[in-house]
Parts: C-alpha cells; structure tokens; sequence
C-alpha cells in the first residue's frame, strides 16, 4: 500500500479480513507521520481492538484514518463508527477484564491507554463512535 | 414478425443441415486463436457436445440464462471454462472461442437476403454473447476457487512446528494471527506433542507485528491446552515495541515463562531439561 498523505481515508468493516485492512491502513499512516517504532505498535494494535469491536459488537461499520495537525506536532486519528446496540453503561465497558462478550475485557480499556486521546460517542440503539489520536513526541 | 418471436425456423434448419461443416470450421478457426495448445480432436469432441445442446436453444434470447432450459448449456460452459482455468488460458481466449462460432454463421447466411433470417441471425448472436459473458462469469468462479484453495494451502504452510531439539518443538509465527490460524497452530503443535512426545515447545512471535487482545486470548489457549497434555510453552521474540504494547493493554501472561528471543528460549527449556551448553575448551 503507497503512502498517502490526501485526506482522510475510509475503509468499511464488515469481517475479519477489513480488521486486517484498517490495521495496514493505520500503520501506513503511522509510517507517514514518523511516529515512533513503539508508538506506531501502540496506535495499531488500539486500532485493531477498536475495529474488532465494530465488527462483533457494532455489528459492522466503517474506519477512517487520517493525518492531523495541531500546529504544534503531527498525528495520526482513526475514527471507528457503527450503528449498532450502543455501549449501555460506559463505566462497565470501560472496566477491566469486563466483556460482553467472550474476549479478555481488555479491548476498549486497553485502547484507551495506548493512545493520547480517547473519544467515545455512543447512544443506545442509535451505534457508537470511537475517535482515537496518538501524537508525535 | 412477431408471431415468430422466440422461433428460428430457417437459422434452425441450416445449422442442422451444415452441423458437420461449421463445427469443422469452428475448430478450425479456434485452433488458429489457440495457437497449438489444444488439439483438433479436443476442440471437436467439445464444440460437438457443445452444438447440440446450443441447437435446441436458437430462437431464444440470451437474456435471462438462469433459466431452466438453459441448465445444460450453464453446466457445459462451467466445465469447459474450469478446464480453461486449468490449462492457463486467458478469458478472453475462453470466450472468444464462442465468439468464433459467430462469424463461421454470419458466412453461411451471408448471400441471403431474407429480413427475417437476418432477424434471427442477430437474435443468435445476442444468444451467443450471453453465453460467451457466462463462460467469462464461470472462468471468474474458478479463479476465485483457485485462490481460496491456495490461501489454504498457504495457511498450513506457514505455520509449521519443528523440533529444534529432543524433545523441544518450536513454532515460529509470522503475520497475522486470526482464529483461523491459531485453530491450526494449536492443532498441529498438540499433535507434535503427542508424536514426538516432546515436553517443551517454544512459541516463537518475533514475526507478528502487533499483539492485541485477541492474539494474547489465542497465545493463552494454546499454552493451557499444552499444558494439559503435560508441555511446558514458552512464549519467545517479545520484541521491545510489543513488551510496552502488552503492558499498556494490561493482558497478563500469568506464569508463562517469556524470553526476548528464541535462543533464550531454547536455553531455557534446556536447562530445565538438565541439559548444560557448555563451551569447548580450545586448546
């Protein structure tokens, strides 16, 4: 896969092999923006936990990936959105070793500690969006 | 006209009676395209089979072929197209074979001037690339089959257990680890276990480029199901990168013996083993 540095870029998540795609995706970009060996590693693996979540949990959706800028230093922001049940309590699905469902319970909490910025966005019965950013140090 | 309309009466009656001759020019025509790959004798025995089931069919249009009538022709076309895939012929090639037969009929009807028979000389032509579009659809299948068949082969490949020592088996894993490849894994190494009888097995992931919660999950399973059948595992090539990644996701290891890399492991499983790698003295 070629650098690209064109806006943002979008991949749909509908099964195991998307969660591979939006990894290589996100890496690509993390290359792009020079983000550090052990940076790169944390930002892909939280992207991989939270496409796998859109996949099982969301039921499917979307990824984009894009470079930012905040005038002070680069980065790299993912986006993970679907419109599946919705997260019903966020202190639950944020707690370790907790899963609805049959994973370690580590995937969303996880995510959030291996990058620098952590949104959450979600409504019951309307889908969830998770927005991720790991700067450049 | 129209009382005509899905009947072919004069097309019918003269592909009937020139059969022998356009077939023969068919295969003739085919050859050249195939430029030696397939025999005449290949061509003829297919483009007979191939006729006589097409015959029935003029008057028809092409353009609904899941019809029933068309069951026949669909399963000629699908074998005749996965032979083609076989054998390395282009699609193009596949299909311009029942291009061919167009032109062998526009000559026999050429000197006519009957509306009517041209009518339904273009309705056959139609019919034809309907056909011809299917073989291309087929050829398409067969590709597709092809790969899925080889990502399987690929997957068995490049997971292989190998005993590096008595009793020591290593499984070095490269990419990316699904549950797909994990079920095979730990297959394969349960397996190796019980043949070689061995009682150590070093699971090598310096190749691995991220390990997320579901890989940890994965790894996890395979040492309990190891250790239930008496091994010890070793997980090896945690490389700095994915060490800080481990801990940040918070996945614990518990009492899996982890090493930097594959010689520390084996060093390791060797010693537990009683065994020492002791230096020669050189004189």
């Amino acid at each position: 896969m070629p650098p690209r540095s064109d806006g943002p870029e979008e991949l749909s998540i509908t099964g195991d092999d998307d969660v591979v795609r939006v990894r290589q995706l996100v890496r690509t970009y993390a290359q792009q923006t020079k983000l550090s060996l052990v940076d790169q590693t944390k930002l892909v693996t939280a992207a991989s936990e939270l496409a796998r979540n859109t996949l099982i949990y969301g039921g499917g959706g979307f990824a984009r990936v894009e470079e930012v800028n905040d005038g002070r230093r680069a980065g790299v922001r993912a986006s993970f959105h679907d419109e599946g049940p919705g997260i019903p309590d966020l202190t639950l699905a944020l707690a370790d070793g907790w899963s609805s469902g049959s994973g370690l319970g580590l995937g969303l909490s996880g995510a959030r500690r291996l990058v620098d910025q952590f949104d959450l966005d979600t409504e019951v019965g309307r889908g969830t969006v998770v927005t991720v950013v790991k700067w450049k140090r | 006209m129209t009382s005509d309309a899905g009947h072919a009466p004069r097309l019918i009656e003269l592909l009937r009676t020139n059969t022998e001759s356009l077939i023969d020019k068919w295969v003739d025509a085919v050859a050249v395209l195939l430029r030696g790959r397939s025999t005449k004798a290949e061509l003829e025995s297919d483009f007979k089979e191939f006729f006589a089931v097409l015959l029935p069919l003029v008057g028809t249009d092409g353009r609904d072929t899941s019809r029933p009538e068309f069951a026949e022709i669909r399963s000629l076309l699908e074998e005749y197209s996965r032979n083609r895939v076989r054998s390395g012929f282009t699609p193009s090639e596949t299909a311009s074979s029942l291009f061919s037969l167009k032109r062998e009929v526009f000559g026999l009807t050429e000197g006519d001037e009957d509306p009517e028979l041209f009518r339904q000389v273009l309705e056959f032509s139609s019919l034809l690339d309907a056909l011809g579009l299917l073989t291309f659809e087929f050829y398409a299948r067969a590709r597709e089959e092809i790969i899925r068949e080889q990502s399987e082969q690929l997957l068995e490949l490049t997971t292989p257990v190998v005993k590096i020592w008595e009793g020591v088996l290593a499984v070095p894993l490269v990419g990316t680890l699904d549950s797909a490849r994990t079920q095979v894994v730990m297959e394969k190494l349960l397996e190796m276990l019980v043949e070689t009888g061995s009682e150590h097995a070093i699971i090598d992931i310096t190749g691995v480029f991220a390990v997320d919660t579901q890989v940890a999950q994965h790894l996890l399973k395979t040492v309990v199901a190891a250790r239930l059948m008496g091994a010890e595992c070793i997980v090896s090539g945690i490389r700095p990168q994915i060490a800080q990644t481990i801990v940040a996701l918070g996945i614990e290891f518990g009492d899996i013996v982890t090493k930097a890399s594959l010689a520390d492991a084996l060093r390791h499983a060797l010693r537990r083993d009683g065994v020492d790698v002791v230096r020669r003295e050189v004189v």
